[in-house]
Order: structure tokens, then C-alpha cells, then sequence
């Protein structure tokens, strides 16, 4: 099984390449990459030129919600997304139904993705027993059966105790542990961030120090135990700059961003509109500016969109009750593509850093590169494709997103996944 | 005056020009109160909806009674905690509603943004009685009403609003329409219950009740509600009264013709000394007056000056 993409443009930061190659993938690997390639007779060829051939985009969050909720999404539904978006891998937040706090869930989960998956799967497994902050999950025994990461994600692990705990006994895995920093109490039941915004809806807020404070905690725990701490859905200026410091002194951290938290502010919430209700919340201009700064200069390592899917029923109605999330697998790479790169805030190559070489290595996974031998998992981007967000024609069954209706340039073309095209 | 609205949601939609008209109508209302025979034909064969999801007995029998003095059919709804707990949406209830094919839905509800989200979905008029902390329009209608009355004018008043301006949408709705008349807003209370960037609204800030109130022509005294204590926001009523509430010593540095306004319902001896509910300086039942006149106006602007 052999498969020649000729002529695109290769964007492969890993190998320091930016030019016009040919790569050529055998048996579901990186074969060769280099200029005028030929490939032996009945060699399967992808004509790629005017295209951007990348090393496969990893988004290192999103929420697959099965087993459990399969009404909200399905790892069929959800990697079908992924690959439309351009993307090879995810990984799975463990706030299923069981949670994935134990082997049978992590198993239940690869065997699923086996069966129904388009793109590569990575279980993340929680923390703490059934999310509940008060015992650590058999952390062993979930880093054996394939848990890349641990995470409580959608909740904070607020005693520090435990916290500091899972960090030590995660150290030999040699797997991050993955912080949703939200104080609970700071801002108890706020709808949005506190700001000008929340008080003129007449919204409870959450003010930016609810993010703030815990990532201070994590990464000072982070500097007592040595673990890798990785912070979930970046979203505060004050976050950021925790982050640059504990990087600047060596301590082992790493952040995510998502595409709303890099181009969205509280404003978008003015219309009551819960396709603008996630947390962390929108945030104001001023952490908007300091997360693409960020993104750009590598305090913040990778994009991931926090796909959150839920049901219609649960995000329509009263703006303070509706679900916490959005859908993001089918648009992060669009927008990313044209509001960051196109105007050149942020250039092809780093743009492609923080979607695959960045997450591929902090969460050890095979990807992020086009080196021969690697796994040929591979996202070849389309730049001059006109879009426009339709949440009716997502693959996701999630249809709330902040983007409706934007349009712009530039979008992904064409996903493999170990040699193989993912039908669109 | 030309009225455009299919709803009224919130005093910050609105224009100078616009509120003005609402007074003045409500004006021309108020003479219909003092008529042995309180109902003119106005409204006749329309239908008002009073739904309410939060209990209230002053608004909700306001809206009623405007109603029915401009003849209009009013239907009480009332949905006792949020739609969510009965297990209908909100948006089926209204719907529901829709189909029975009603002029007017005045609507009051837990949730800010509950009005503007019916107003969406409903072909008729949808009006704010209002929506969590957000808007309370009609009471800051009721307001300027009672000023202009006392005052003779609205423009160069200062007006201080005294009390939980966080959680509070009457606080909200009266900055809004108060600065868009001219009238310079001062805001007074315990930095706890002073929303974020509150001075960016257009209003001044303080947090000393005799400095704020000195030189008001108006002091508004918000109600506190009585669970404040739980999210930390005060240690008790005790020491809330005794710093925030209003007694007639602290009225004795303010302006001889001050007037003291409530939105109503009173805690006698949190936010208001007795003494001074009752007292000349208070003009709390004119506001309960103005409220009927305001009401109809409001209905009358939506329901009935079209089909004139």
C-alpha cells in the first residue's frame, strides 16, 4: 500500500522543512519526502499542488461523550468531525457516563474508537473517582491500559492535598496532568466573566482571578512535585503570565488555548445567545490580546477547541441555565487559518507547530512530524477556500457554536490517517 | 408620537425622545384613575398575558389593573419557580401561549435575558416586568414619572441610588433611563454590592451614604434582599441598616426638598427607618400610582395605537 501526495507545499516545522516536496507514505508510514519523488509502479498519487501538506493536527481536548451520552455525541459522530476539521488525532476528556476512571472505560473507549473511529482516539483518564475531588482513580492501572493524560476536566480539583498527591503518583507514567483552573468559589454560579458586559445583562460574573488563582496553586504544586502540569483552556492575561514566569524558571508546564478564547470577548454575550456559554467564559479584550500573544511567542503551546457538544434542548432557553460548551472540531482550523495566519499575526509554520508538533510532544504521542518512519498521519490544508460556518451541515451532532454564520479564506483539504484519506 | 417597538425590554433599547412619549401618554392615563368610572374602551377585544415566573404582587396587579382599565382581557399566568423545574421549557410555555394568539406578554422571569429570548420567538409584543438583575423598564418609567411630577423637570436632578446595585434590576433600568434624561446618577453602597466596572454605566460611585445623599434631589433606596448574607456580600442586616439604611438624622444634612423613592416591597428598618417611609420627603405611593398610569401607557403603545 503506497500513496504519493506530489507538488504541495510542505509545511513540517519538526523537520525544519517549508517548500515544495512530494511525500511518499508505504504501509501507513512516512516513506520519503523530497522534490520530483518517484514512486514505484501502482503508487496511489494525491495531486497536492497549490495545497499545504502538514504533519496530522492533534486537538488535545474535546469531549467524545461516550459511553454515556451519546445523544450529546458519539466517537463516530465526533472523530467523523475531527477529520472534516482537519484534524488525525483527539483526545477524550473523561467526564463520560461512566466516567473514565477505571480500565473497563479506558478499554471500552479504544475498543469503540476501533470499531467506529476515523481518526486516531487517546483516552484521557480523570484524577480523582467519578470526577469527585476526594480519591485518586487507579492512575496506574489507566496509564496501562492507554490513558495519555489525567484530567478532571469540567471541574477543578479544589483540595490542594489531593492535588499535589496526583501529581507525584502520576511522575512515573510520565504523562501531564491537565488542570481545569476554576476556582469554584470565586464567582459560585456565574454565567460569564465578569466585566462591564456581565454587569450591564445583569449576569453573575466570574471574575478573570478565579482562573487566575488556581493556576498560581497548580503551578506552584507543579514546582514542588516535578510533574508535568498542563493548563486546559488557557483564557486570562494573568494565567498567561503565570505561565510565561513558571516557564521562564524552568518548571515543567504547558498550555492550551482555544480558537473562541483567541477571538472572541464577553461582548458576543450582549444577545443572551448561549452558543456564547462555555467555561472558562469569554473573556475580555484585554485576555484576548495576551492569549494570541502568547500563542505566538510559545508561552501558550497548542490550540485545542474544548468540543464540548450538547443537545439542543440543553443549550436553548434561559442563557443561566443553559450547558457550559462548544462545538469547535469543524471550525478551529478555518478560523485559525483566517483571522491569525492570513493577516499574519501568526505564521503558517508556528500555526502548524501548535496544532500537531506542539501537542504530539507533550503528550508523547507518534505525530507532530513528516520524518521518515513516522506515522503518516497527515492534514493537507486548502488556503485559498472560501468558508462560511454552518452549523446545520456539521458532522458533530452539536450545533451550538459562537461562529455561525462567519465566513473566511482557508481550510483543510484533505485528512489521512496512516496513509489513508478519511472520506469527507 | 410615533411608536416603533414590537416589545419593551429594557431602558437601555430606548432613546430620550422615546421615554418622553412614554411619560407623556401615562400623563394623559392618569386622569382616567380619577374618573368615577375607571375603563375606557381602548383596549377592547385585545388580550394581555401576565406571565410570571417570579412572584410579585404589586407589578403583576399594576399590569392588571392597566389592563383592565383600558378594557383589554388579561390572562394571569403564573409559574410558581423556573420552567425548567415544572420540566416545560420556557419556549414551549410561550408557544403555547402564542397560540392562543394574545396582543401582549408581559413577562417576569428569574433568568436576565428571558424577555428578549420570547421576544425572539413570539409574533406579539413581549414586555420586560422584569428579568433577573438585568431590566425592570416600566418601574424606571414608574420613576422618571414621579419625578417629573414633583420636580417639574428631569434634566440637571441628581439622583442617588442607595443599596445592591449588583443584583439589582431596577438600579439598572434607572441609570439607563436617568442618563438618557439628563440627570446626573450617583450609586451608593458597600463595595461588595457595587457591580464590576460600575462607573463605565456613566454613573459616580461612592461608598459613603451622607456624602452620596447630600446633594440629591432624589435618593432611590433599593430593597435588600435578605439572603445577602449567605454569598458574603454583607456580615448582617444589623450592620447593613445601621451604615446603609436611611433614618430621618441621616436626612437632616440632605436637601430640604428631597424625595425619597422604594421600588417596593419595604423592609421597614433594613433599607428604611419607618419614620421616614412615612414621612413628607416620601413619595413611595405616588410611584404605586404612577405605576397604573405607566402600565397602560405601555400597553396601550404596544396593543392598541396601531390598530388605531
Amino acid at each position: 500500500m503506497s500513496l504519493l501526495i506530489k507538488g504541495g507545499r510542505v509545511v513540517d516545522p519538526a523537520g525544519g522543512t517549508d517548500g515544495v516536496q512530494d511525500v511518499w507514505i508505504v504501509d501507513g508510514r512516512i516513506h520519503k519526502v523530497g522534490r520530483g519523488l518517484k514512486a514505484a509502479a501502482g503508487t496511489e498519487t494525491v495531486d497536492a499542488a497549490g495545497k499545504v501538506v502538514c504533519p496530522g493536527f492533534i486537538d488535545m481536548h474535546v469531549h467524545l461523550r461516550e459511553p454515556g451520552f451519546e445523544y450529546k455525541e458519539t466517537i463516530a459522530s465526533g472523530t467523523r468531525a475531527a477529520a472534516a476539521g482537519g484534524f488525525t488525532a483527539v483526545a477524550c476528556m473523561a467526564n463520560t457516563f461512566p466516567v473514565n476512571d477505571n480500565r473497563a472505560v479506558t478499554d471500552y473507549i479504544l475498543a469503540r474508537a476501533k470499531v467506529e473511529g476515523v481518526v486516531r482516539v487517546y483516552p484521557i483518564g480523570a484524577v480523582t473517582r467519578n470526577l469527585e475531588g476526594r480519591q485518586l482513580a487507579e492512575l496506574a492501572e489507566l496509564a496501562e491500559a492507554g490513558c495519555v493524560a489525567f484530567s478532571d476536566d469540567g471541574k477543578c480539583v479544589m483540595n490542594a492535598e489531593l492535588y499535589r498527591r496526583a501529581m507525584e503518583y502520576a511522575l512515573p507514567f510520565g504523562v501531564p496532568v491537565i488542570s481545569h483552573a476554576e476556582d469554584c468559589h470565586l464567582g459560585d454560579g456565574a454565567a460569564m466573566h465578569e466585566g462591564l458586559v456581565s454587569t450591564d445583562l445583569g449576569l453573575s460574573g466570574q471574575p478573570a482571578a478565579a482562573e487566575d488563582v488556581m493556576v498560581a496553586r497548580d503551578i506552584i504544586l507543579a514546582e514542588l512535585t516535578g510533574a508535568h502540569l498542563h493548563i486546559a483552556h488557557i483564557s486570562t492575561a494573568g494565567a498567561v503570565r503565570l505561565v510565561r514566569d513558571a516557564k521562564a524558571r524552568g518548571i515543567r508546564v504547558t498550555a492550551e488555548v482555544t480558537p473562541h478564547h483567541l477571538l472572541l470577548t464577553d461582548e458576543m454575550v450582549r444577545s443572551y445567545d448561549s452558543s456564547c456559554k462555555m467555561a472558562p467564559p469569554l473573556r475580555g479584550k484585554r485576555d484576548v490580546e495576551a492569549c494570541v500573544e502568547a500563542l505566538v511567542d510559545g508561552t501558550i503551546d497548542c490550540v485545542a477547541t474544548d468540543h464540548a457538544p450538547h443537545a439542543l434542548s440543553e443549550k436553548e432557553g434561559e442563557f443561566a441555565d443553559a450547558a457550559n460548551g462548544v462545538v469547535g472540531l469543524e471550525t478551529a482550523v478555518p478560523l485559525l487559518l483566517d483571522r491569525l495566519v492570513r493577516p499574519g499575526v501568526l505564521d503558517l509554520a508556528t500555526m502548524v507547530t501548535r496544532f500537531s508538533t506542539g501537542p504530539a510532544r507533550l503528550l508523547n504521542l507518534p505525530g507532530g512530524s513528516l520524518a521518515p518512519g513516522a506515522a503518516a498521519d497527515v492534514t493537507i490544508l486548502d488556503l485559498e477556500r472560501a468558508w462560511t460556518v454552518d452549523p446545520a451541515a456539521f458532522r458533530s451532532r452539536g450545533r451550538h457554536t459562537p461562529f455561525a454564520g462567519f465566513t473566511g479564506v482557508g481550510a483543510p483539504w484533505m485528512t489521512l490517517v496512516g496513509g489513508l484519506p478519511v472520506p469527507s | 408620537m410615533s411608536w416603533k417597538r414590537k416589545d419593551l425590554l429594557g431602558m437601555q433599547d430606548l432613546d430620550a425622545a422615546e421615554i418622553i412619549g412614554v411619560l407623556d401618554t401615562a400623563s394623559s392615563m392618569k386622569e382616567i384613575a380619577a374618573r368615577e368610572i375607571k375603563k375606557v374602551p381602548t383596549l377592547r377585544g385585545k388580550t394581555v398575558v401576565n406571565l410570571f415566573y417570579e412572584s410579585s404582587t404589586r407589578t403583576r396587579t399594576s399590569f392588571e389593573i392597566a389592563g383592565k382599565w383600558l378594557s383589554a382581557d388579561v390572562i394571569n399566568f403564573s409559574a410558581s419557580g423556573s420552567s425548567a423545574d415544572k420540566g416545560e421549557s420556557l419556549l414551549d410555555t410561550a408557544r403555547n401561549i402564542e397560540a392562543m394568539s394574545p396582543d401582549v406578554v408581559v413577562v417576569r422571569h428569574k433568568a436576565a435575558g428571558a424577555p428578549a429570548l420570547l421576544a425572539r420567538h413570539l409574533r406579539c409584543g413581549v414586555v420586560n416586568a422584569g428579568d433577573g438583575a438585568h431590566e425592570h423598564p416600566t418601574q424606571a418609567l414608574l420613576d422618571l414619572m414621579t419625578i417629573r411630577e414633583k420636580k417639574g423637570h428631569l434634566e440637571g436632578l441628581n439622583v442617588t441610588i442607595v443599596g445592591d446595585i449588583t443584583h439589582s434590576r431596577v438600579a439598572r433600568s434607572d441609570i439607563h433611563g436617568m442618563r438618557k434624561m439628563g440627570i446626573t446618577v450617583t450609586v451608593a453602597g458597600p463595595p461588595t454590592l457595587i457591580p464590576a466596572q460600575c462607573q463605565e454605566l456613566g454613573v459616580k460611585v461612592s461608598h459613603r451614604l451622607e456624602e452620596a445623599i447630600a446633594h440629591a434631589d432624589v435618593i432611590v433606596m433599593l430593597r435588600l434582599q435578605h439572603e445577602r448574607m449567605q454569598g458574603g456580600f454583607i456580615p448582617s442586616l444589623r450592620e447593613y441598616s445601621r451604615v446603609w439604611g436611611l433614618s430621618l438624622a441621616k436626612l437632616e444634612h440632605c436637601r430640604p426638598d428631597v424625595l425619597i423613592m422604594h421600588p417596593g416591597p419595604v423592609n421597614r428598618g433594613v433599607e428604611l427607618a419607618p419614620e421616614v417611609a412615612d414621612s413628607a420627603y416620601s413619595v413611595i405611593l405616588d410611584q404605586v400610582s404612577n405605576g397604573v398610569a405607566v402600565r397602560m401607557a405601555v400597553l396601550y403603545l404596544l396593543a392598541g395605537s396601531k390598530s388605531a
